[in-house]
């Protein structure tokens, strides 16, 4: 009954950072959309984040600057944030609140989604299992990724993590099947430039209208970013499980979107958490990183790859530290690696995927595969150790074994980690250069190996056997 | 009952007016969805309420419905290999009823009132019996690995006027009738109800004298839980909390376990309910399942009913208990829960104590934990339980000074405390012997010795070789292990035996998984055997490099692949090795 007369307010009390303070009328909801219209003309979108009998909170998308507390005209719509969503939204370019910025026309929604979603049924979700090879030898071989998965990369300023997302997005496929693809990218308050680089990367990769981006540059309102990725993966979501899709969401960089949110509980005064960041920080994340993942019964999948700059390179920074309690894994870059001229320059001991158990192996990607990455972590976790100790001790009173291990983490970096960034080996490459470097080894060393897959696959053997 | 208006809505806290008469923690139904709510605080005639479902599109003015009672669980058959979510929500009857998205303001029943159960009587009860709270009345087969006993709701006693046959009824059915005296009578069916905040009654309560086997060397060997103890496993991201406990509950030497994800990832819950079901006790071959209970409140789900998740756990838990069994209960994680309780208390505008967690946060941990124990319980026939509870904490930055674990330190018996280092190392489980304790060592040593006289010896000289090795590693980091002299040098070669060979087990390695406590045993001293023998040989002038290249040593570091019923024989004659090997190594030397 109340739908039909639209409520509006024609006065503010106060205006402060993104939010605006006005007299509640009765009604109001929490959490639905308002439209603030200036003196000027411009129309900005709102979402009530506080209603009481006097006061209703909102926080306005695009800023309060330039708003006239006395002739603002604030219209409650009475629903919560919708986008329009289609499946023509494939190959076009959005603000962060869906609106088309790439000079065509607006798109004939089939369906409007409340971007917040729904949380999945814990019960009701498939274990991810179905590897995807992104032909990067250290991913595939030693931090697998499946679809479904949500696998960040923890990035400093300056490293190069989105050349290895684009190449991932470029590269990406599960094998043997030829199935729907898409991606949805979204720029987080990044610069110009490195948006720019995504979108001519991916159609340098010829998949332009496999991706649906969302852009919003460092230049555009900081409170959009609190939207954008909930406006990716509402689309994510739409393509998956409406059209049976696999999604990859790409998300940079989510350390724009952490500082949105930290200027937003300043603006309303709450109690900061670390660091200034609010409390329910790990909540708020929680509701972006968990719409990845399978649901029983659907073709499609949402994969996650939310990528993060580590203030300082501090891997316990509230950002790098909430996210990685969420996320299935993490990929870590470094910038030692990144100065020895490695790339990708993934750090190998930090970096880990939750989920790999579950997507190699026979059937999967081959037998070997688990044993030949514990023996290869292994075998470099020994390395670096010698290394260090060395640096201390000099290499001469290492002894003969310990040299190996020290060179083997040398191959190791340089051979299997170290790849072309237009270069994709197929898990099988991957596998069979850890072969190699493991046979730099002595073979009684394998421990972690069962001795029928040393036969197998050990080079000793298999230029002998001809298998 | 009552009825008030919403005055304020702030996320999951709303504040109603007109509410006087209700009382704090009685569930209320708030707005025209009829959100469940629960009222944590009363001023006055206005009552803050949390809401354990979203909020949006709630409008001041809606109306907030009083219920009259408190949050409670329902009990009774239909419970076990079910998951729920933390209003007790069946969640699959929830996705098949609205699909895969959680939506707001479905209500179902908890427990099907449909099915019927197998009812059998107890043989013993007849008419006129006196009967007592907690008495067993009769039993359910509810799975294959569970018989559910029916018992005697707390607080009803009289005589016994009537009893159901052997039969199927619905949780809903009499089954009973107690003549309460005064010519009131009361009927029981099989389901009862429990408020989750409040302590189910015991008749005495007992010291835990048992240990809890796990089947995890590091932990029953190195650092015990008791049956009815609690523990606490703290450790950064990546340190593999989640494996540690999901291995605790399905290995442990239990009746039933109770699996609470709290706040954590939903693809991990889904993993478990599938492994769950995969998986097979080592005892019956049925699935672990079937003597499992879930409750799902994943991280995105709404923040308040964390809360309600971890205490409808330890409730399910304690009901299980009164039945006589030993029940672990394990809550991942109770930092995620101490944080719901911090978004709550700032919308509250509470004074903020360390970190803006309330000051009530030490107390809270406190109601949840103490309510593990071994106890006597009430009723006949005389029977014992034990809730055994683990929480997991996530320290942000796996800094093991904030409130939540401190405040933990203060209620546990033993802490599991995981090291990021060591999970680096691909070191698991990355418990470290460094950081980590029991205060059950000197309590559960009983038990041990009845297998092994010397168990609490092997244990205590096991961790003083791992502690010397911390204290030779930092000489070594500074002038390289050729300084050292050969007995030291090879006590680090023990101690890395011990690390390599004893510590690190693989959780998913279908023998390895679960190491029977006769074994670890064996294992731990087979190594320290190893290790006497070896320094014997060492001071009879048996060169070190003849000891490390030993191929006896490659048998050693196999031990775990061997099947926990075939391992006295494997022990036995490793033992006879290890001599036979150093005497003629001794013996060589001598010549």
């Amino acid at each position: 009954m109340t739908s039909l007369s639209v409520k509006e307010v024609r006065k503010a009390l106060s205006a402060k950072g993104s939010l605006l303070f006005v007299e509640a009328i009765p009604g109001i909801q929490y959490n639905e959309v308002v439209e603030v219209d200036l003196s000027s003309g411009e129309t900005r979108l709102g979402q009530v984040i506080d209603v009481s009998k006097e006061v209703a909170v909102i926080q306005v998308f695009g800023g309060v600057g330039e708003i006239d507390v006395k002739s603002v005209a604030v219209r409650f719509k009475g629903e919560t944030l919708k986008i329009p969503v289609s499946l023509d939204m494939l190959g076009r370019t959005f603000d962060g609140l869906a609106r088309p910025i790439d000079g065509k026309p607006e798109i004939v929604p089939e369906e409007w989604l409340d971007i917040n979603g729904a949380p999945m049924n814990p019960a009701e979700r498939t274990p991810p299992s179905e590897f995807i090879e992104t032909g990067i030898s250290a991913i595939d071989g030693l931090y697998s990724i499946v679809r479904g998965q949500k696998l960040p990369i923890f990035s400093g300023s300056g490293l190069p993590h989105n050349r290895i997302a684009a190449q991932i997005v470029r590269q990406a496929r599960v094998k043997g099947k030829e199935e729907r693809f898409a991606v949805v990218f979204a720029a987080i308050g990044v610069t110009y430039e490195e948006a720019n680089f995504f979108m001519e990367s991916l159609k340098k990769a010829g998949s332009v209208e496999n991706v649906v981006s969302f852009i919003n540059t460092a230049a555009s309102p900081v409170i959009e970013r609190i939207a954008i990725p909930r406006v990716a993966l509402t689309t994510a979501e739409f393509l998956a499980w409406k059209y049976g899709m696999h999604v990859l969401v790409v998300m940079t960089d989510m350390t724009n979107y952490c500082e949105a949110l930290r200027e937003l509980s300043a603006a309303r005064e709450e109690v900061p958490g670390r660091r200034g960041y609010p409390g329910y920080m790990y909540t708020d994340l929680a509701t972006i990183y968990e719409r990845a993942g399978r649901i029983k019964g659907m073709t499609g999948s949402v994969t996650q790859m939310p990528i993060l700059t580590m203030p300082n390179d501090d891997i316990t920074h509230p950002i790098p530290d909430l996210t990685g309690y969420i996320t299935e894994g993490q990929i870590v870059l470094s910038r030692d690696m990144h100065r020895k001229g490695v790339y990708p320059p993934i750090d190998i001991l930090l970096s880990l995927s939750r989920l790999m158990k579950d997507g190699v192996g026979p059937g999967k990607t081959r037998d070997d595969h688990y044993q030949v990455f514990m023996q290869l972590i292994a075998a470099y976790t020994e390395g670096q150790y010698l290394r260090e100790l060395s640096a201390i001790i000099g290499t001469e009173s290492l002894s003969e074994v310990d040299k190996k291990y020290l060179r083997f983490a040398d191959l190791f970096e340089r051979k299997f980690v170290n790849q072309g960034e237009y270069e994709r080996r197929t898990i099988e490459e991957t596998l069979d250069i850890g072969w190699e470097l493991l046979a730099t080894l002595p073979e009684e060393d394998l421990k972690l190996i069962s001795t029928d897959i040393i036969r197998k696959y050990h080079p000793r053997y298999r230029s002998k056997g001809g298998t | 009952m009552v009825v008030g208006k919403v005055l304020r809505v702030s996320g999951p806290l709303v504040i109603a007016e007109g509410m006087r008469g209700s009382m704090v923690y009685e569930v209320v139904y708030v707005g025209d969805d009829k959100l469940i709510g629960e009222i944590i605080g009363l001023q006055e005639d206005r009552a803050f309420i949390q809401v354990y479902e979203d909020t949006s599109g709630l409008r001041v003015g809606e109306e907030v419905e009083g219920t009259g009672h408190l949050l409670s669980a329902e009990l009774g058959p239909g419970i076990v290999g079910k998951v729920f979510d933390g209003l007790q929500r069946p969640l699959s009857v929830l996705g098949s009823l609205i699909g895969p998205f959680i939506k707001k303001g479905v209500k179902v029943n908890s427990l099907p009132r449909d099915v019927k159960w197998p009812f059998t009587r107890s043989s013993t009860l007849k008419p006129g019996d006196k009967i007592e709270p907690g008495m067993v009345l009769g039993s359910v087969q509810e799975t294959p690995l569970i018989e559910h006993k029916i018992m005697v709701p707390p607080g009803v006693s009289g005589t016994l006027k009537e009893i159901s046959p052997d039969g199927d009824y619905t949780i809903e059915d009499t089954i009973a009738v107690v003549d309460l005296g005064g010519g009131k009578l009361k009927e029981i069916q099989m389901m009862q109800k429990w408020p989750v905040r409040k302590p189910r009654p015991y008749t005495k309560r007992l010291e835990p004298v048992e240990p809890l086997i796990t089947g995890t060397r590091v932990l029953d060997m190195m650092f015990p839980i008791a049956r009815g103890g609690k523990a606490a496993v703290p450790g950064g991201f990546g340190s593999g909390k989640t494996v540690l406990l999901q291995t605790l509950t399905k290995w442990a030497r239990t009746q039933l376990n109770i699996y609470v994800g709290c706040g954590e990832r939903g693809n991990e819950m889904s993993d478990a309910l599938h492994s769950f079901l995969k998986l097979k006790d080592p005892k019956s071959g049925r699935p672990l399942a079937e003597k499992a209970v879930f409750i799902a409140n994943t991280s995105n789900m709404p923040v308040a009913a964390r809360e309600t998740s971890v205490f409808l756990g330890v409730t399910i838990g304690e009901y299980f208990r009164d039945m006589g069994y030993d029940v672990l209960m394990v809550a991942d994680s109770t930092s995620r829960w101490a944080e719901a309780m911090r978004e709550i208390s700032a919308r509250l505008e509470e004074m903020p104590g360390e970190e803006g967690f309330p000051a009530y946060l030490g107390s809270r941990l406190a109601e949840f934990y103490e309510r593990s124990g071994r106890v006597v319980c009430s009723g006949s026939p005389t029977r014992e339980g034990s809730l055994t509870i683990v929480g997991a904490v996530s320290p942000p930055g796996a800094d093991f000074s904030e409130p939540v674990t401190q405040n933990t330190l203060r209620y546990i018996g033993t802490l599991i405390a995981l090291d990021i280092a060591l999970a680096n190392r691909r070191h698991f489980p990355a418990v470290s012997w460094l950081m980590s304790y029991s205060l059950y060592v000197e309590s559960v040593e009983r038990w041990w010795r009845k297998l092994f006289n010397d168990w609490l010896q092997v244990r205590n000289e096991a961790l003083k070789i791992l502690q010397r090795e911390n204290e030779l590693m930092e000489i070594v980091r500074l002038v390289g292990p050729d300084a050292l002299p050969d007995d030291d040098k090879l006590l680090l070669d023990a101690a890395r035996m011990i690390r390599e060979d004893f510590l690190q087990q693989n959780a998913f390695h279908p023998v390895d998984a679960y190491s029977p406590p006769e074994k670890t045993v064996m294992m731990l001293k087979a190594i320290l055997e190893f290790y006497h023998e070896a320094d014997k040989a060492l001071s009879s002038g048996v060169s070190l490099q003849k000891i490390r290249e030993l191929p006896l040593r490659v048998k050693i570091a196999r031990m775990k692949e061997v099947p926990g019923e075939k391992f006295a024989e494997t022990f036995k004659s490793l033992i006879d090795e290890i001599h036979k090997t150093f005497s003629e190594l001794i013996g060589g030397e001598k010549k």
